[in-house]
């Protein structure tokens, strides 16, 4: 991997001294722009810094993002923590080991070839030198560009543990706080009342002052419709809260269409074919043509959304569990009116974080709690029905699929149809701050109608919807709604999710009708040799598994540039539809961290196959309906099946992101399993017991 | 409002002067500084919050404090230390989470199984922890970590 000068962080972040903190200990602390999310991001750097340092992993400090100091990395997200944090992070610490190197050189008067490092000691042929690495890092200027000193090892010269040190995780078992469980000096309490939606108003009139009379209150804030409270103790929060829920009564405007795929219809926008695409497709009508759907699904995370905001002369610190502090710091800075530098934005992890979920939000809320109460920190925690009906859910959206195929049965043609809402509204999209409760102020910042996501940062409706084929001819078109009345943003995958099951339910019911092996039919259209080996690795290791015809496969490349994952899938169709086994091969370049790869890979491929078979948002118009976890089934644990995981490890190759993967590749083989047993099409996700019981009798 | 109300918890008595009624998990957080079980839904639907209680696995979000008076409470907590409990070695061993923010109850629900002499085949195992969500995934690495300190306790008893 060779040091990328256009690597975010390092724009940001040049010097060493930016990324590397040598301490007096012995031990060397880490700066990186990216955040903890449950994912194992500081582990994975941690091993990447060791190796490029011959240090002990467990003298490796990983510090989390902070506005205060470090690098800009922007979102953590869409699954590039690895090629371009990890690369970031790789590029300084190899610019540490050649200072340090030169620097012994200079005082043993030896020739740098002749030096090593092993375990932090510096030793030269092989001898002792009495030097160490953190020791010299400590007595040297490192103010110096990385991008002039930047040389990583090159793959064969690593020497990486074999499993990632999650000292994180293994702390959190038995008491380390996340951010819900931090206990500052003089910690308030904060609620928020949201309304059931953005449009609703109060129905008849709230008296604030009795709730400020309530005990224990300290603060009640009230603007617009935004309406919070502060209290001294989570108890008194809590029975605030409840008291005041009792109370509220809201009207929400009716709106005309209550189910957006009639809506998404309705809507004038245009269906656009994209930049590159307007290939020629065959002038007879397609042999497939299906649609596929899913409805909006919740981020689920099992800790609600939490910030502790606390206001001090002017200035705020917000702790949050938000994917970017730095475009978290912006949004904040435009909607208070506060020179961003009056503002300071410092990670501390939460619960697992799948995309932009309620964090950003409760940031804002927490701080507009906090103003009320200078000098005292307020965490304001939301209720679990606030993260299933004010956070953004992932988008509603369809994908339709025409096939065209040749007298031989091969794919002569395809083109998608991608119909959806927006998949980012993220803090600073389209120049808003897009904060929930900014738009029910008094004076109200309007949440933006927000583009989609550029094809050269992956797309976002339009994610995966190029088939990786080789094919004569590939359409892919977009129709962007913007304006309905629920709220979404990103949720791992983005438009991959359906598009990759749209694109191979397809391409599994032209092999059906060719009568060809999956795999065979697969690899008849591939010019791409490494989407060839993941295909022939699942082939493999499935084996024992195909030995009925209730199975199916899938493959897709993420976002078209990424890593490779195939996925076999085994079903049973009994009350419901019951996964008994799924197969993953997964190419990602350089397998920095094999354990935590698979333990990615492993929880991506859970995540979807809850999604495939039971997760939908329930909608009462505008607003949505699911409240508690009652309404929203999840897969448990006598629910998963057993996993088999190959990865192809090429370390030569850069290192890949696997987060995001498996998703629509899992939903598209149990799909493909369920139209291979019964030889019925499944255009609905998910894949309920009457979504089935409706494509059956279809 | 505020009335007295004894338990033990992780092995230490104590007295809590609180509303009788409010949930032991604000209780454990704010008058007894145990922060390790955690707050997930508040309404008895994730397990995040799981704890035991006499032996039972309960969850803390909606039990009163005045159901506890003179029982014997034990925490996440309490598997910690210099000779951690083998389902925190198990844990360690598979890697078996991702975030954590669910393990804790996990561990005290597994916990509860097993010193009940609950049966340690995969399928029981799931079944006793299904009362628990775990959204990241983890799944399979907690059965099996499940599964080893069930050996462990097995061979040590």
């Amino acid at each position: 991997m060779k040091p990328a000068p256009m690597l975010p962080g390092l724009a940001t972040a040049p010097l060493i001294s930016d990324w590397v903190l040598p301490q007096p200990d012995g031990t060397l602390h880490l700066r990186s722009g990216r955040a903890e999310l449950g994912q194992g991001v500081g582990a994975a750097f941690a091993r990447i810094a060791a190796a490029e340092l011959d240090l002990p992993i467990g003298r490796i400090r990983i510090l989390g993002p902070d506005t205060a100091a470090g690098p800009d990395e922007g979102f953590t997200a869409g699954s590039l923590s690895m090629t371009q944090g990890g690369a970031a992070l790789r590029a300084a610490t190899s610019a540490l080991r050649a200072l340090c190197l030169e620097e012994a050189a200079r005082r043993l008067g030896r020739d740098c070839g002749t030096l090593e490092i092993a375990n932090g000691a510096i030793l030269c042929n092989g001898a002792a030198t009495g030097l160490t690495l953190t020791a010299l890092a400590r007595q040297i200027d490192l103010d110096r560009p990385v991008a002039d000193h930047a040389g990583p090892k090159p793959a064969g010269a690593r020497h990486l543990d074999a499993l990632p040190d999650r000292r994180d995780l293994t702390a959190h078992l038995t008491g380390a706080p996340f951010l819900h469980d931090l206990a500052p000096e003089g910690l308030l309490h904060g609620r928020v009342l949201h309304p059931p939606h953005a449009t609703a108003t109060l129905a008849e009139a709230f008296d604030a002052a009795a709730l400020r009379a309530r005990p224990g209150i300290v603060a009640v804030v009230r603007d617009g419709t935004f309406l919070g409270l502060v209290a001294e103790t989570e108890a008194r929060a809590e029975a605030a809260r409840a008291w005041a829920e009792a109370r509220l009564r809201w009207d929400v405007p009716p709106i005309a269409e209550t189910d957006p795929f009639a809506a998404m219809d309705r809507s004038n926008a245009p269906m656009e074919p994209l930049e590159g695409t307007e290939t020629p497709l065959p002038d007879r009508a397609p042999d497939i043509d299906r649609t596929a759907r899913r409805g909006f699904i919740s981020h689920g995370s099992i800790g609600p959304s939490v910030a502790i905001a606390e206001w001090r002369d002017g200035h705020l610190h917000v702790r949050s569990h938000t994917q970017g502090v730095h475009p978290l710091r912006r949004a904040l800075a435009m909607a208070l009116k506060l020179d961003a530098a009056a503002i300071r934005v410092t990670h501390v992890p939460g619960a697992g974080c799948y995309g932009h979920n309620g964090a950003d939000d409760a940031a804002y809320e927490a701080a507009l709690l906090a103003r009320a109460v200078p000098g005292r920190p307020v965490r304001l925690r939301w209720t679990r029905r606030d993260d299933f009906a004010t956070a953004p859910v992932g988008a509603a959206m369809s994908t339709r699929t025409r096939v065209w195929t040749d007298d031989a049965g091969r794919i002569a043609a395809m083109a998608l149809s991608v119909t959806s809402p927006p998949h980012s509204t993220r803090p600073g999209t389209a120049g808003a701050p897009c904060f929930f409760s900014a738009q029910l102020l008094s004076d109200p910042i309007p949440l933006p109608e927000p583009p989609d996501i550029p094809a050269a940062r992956g797309g976002g409706a339009a994610r995966n919807a190029m088939p990786l084929y080789a094919l004569g001819a590939a359409q892919v078109s977009r129709k962007l709604v913007t304006g309905l009345p629920w709220r979404t943003s990103s949720l791992r995958a983005l438009g991959a999710y359906l598009n990759v099951y749209a694109i191979e339910t397809a391409v599994e019911a032209a092999a059906l009708a060719a009568d060809t092996d999956p795999f065979d039919y697969r690899l008849a259209h591939l010019d791409d040799p490494r989407a060839a080996a993941v295909l022939e690795r699942l082939r493999e290791i499935s084996a024992p598994h195909r030995d009925q015809d209730d199975w199916g496969i899938a493959l897709a490349r993420y976002k078209n540039k990424a890593a490779w994952a195939g996925v076999f899938a085994r079903v049973a169709l009994e009350d419901a539809l019951r996964v008994t086994r799924l197969c993953i091969a997964v190419d990602m370049g350089e397998v920095v961290s094999p354990d935590g790869a698979c333990n990615q890979i492993e929880g991506g491929a859970i995540q979807a196959l809850s999604w495939a078979l039971m997760e939908k948002v329930d909608l009462d118009g505008p607003a949505i309906a699911t409240a508690a976890w009652d309404d929203y089934p999840i897969l448990r644990f006598s629910q998963v099946p057993p996993i088999d995981i190959a990865l192809i490890d090429r370390p030569d190759d850069p290192p890949l992101g696997v987060a995001e993967v498996v998703q629509g590749p899992v939903a598209a083989a149990v799909g493909n399993a369920l139209q291979r047993l019964t030889g019925a099409a499944f255009p609905e996700l998910p894949l309920r017991r009457e979504a089935i019981v409706a494509a059956l009798s279809a | 409002m505020g009335q007295m109300t004894d338990f033990t918890v992780n092995g230490q008595r104590v007295t809590v002067e609180a509303d009788p009624a409010t949930p032991l998990l604000t209780i454990l957080h704010e008058s007894l500084g145990l922060r390790a079980t955690r707050f997930g839904c508040g309404a008895e639907g994730c397990g995040a919050c799981t704890l035991i209680v006499d032996g039972q696995a309960r969850l803390s979000c909606t039990l009163p404090l005045s159901e506890v008076a003179g029982t014997r409470i034990e925490t996440a907590e309490n598997l910690a230390g210099p000779d951690p409990h083998p389902l925190v070695t198990a844990f360690q061993d598979h890697q078996a989470g991702q975030c954590g923010y669910c393990l804790p109850g996990i561990l005290m629900r597994a916990k509860a199984h097993l010193d009940a002499g609950g049966a340690t085949d995969r399928a029981s195992i799931a079944a006793a922890l299904d009362a628990n969500l775990c959204r990241c995934g983890a799944h399979l690495r907690i059965l099996r970590a499940v599964a080893q300190a069930a050996d462990k306790m097995g061979q040590g008893a």
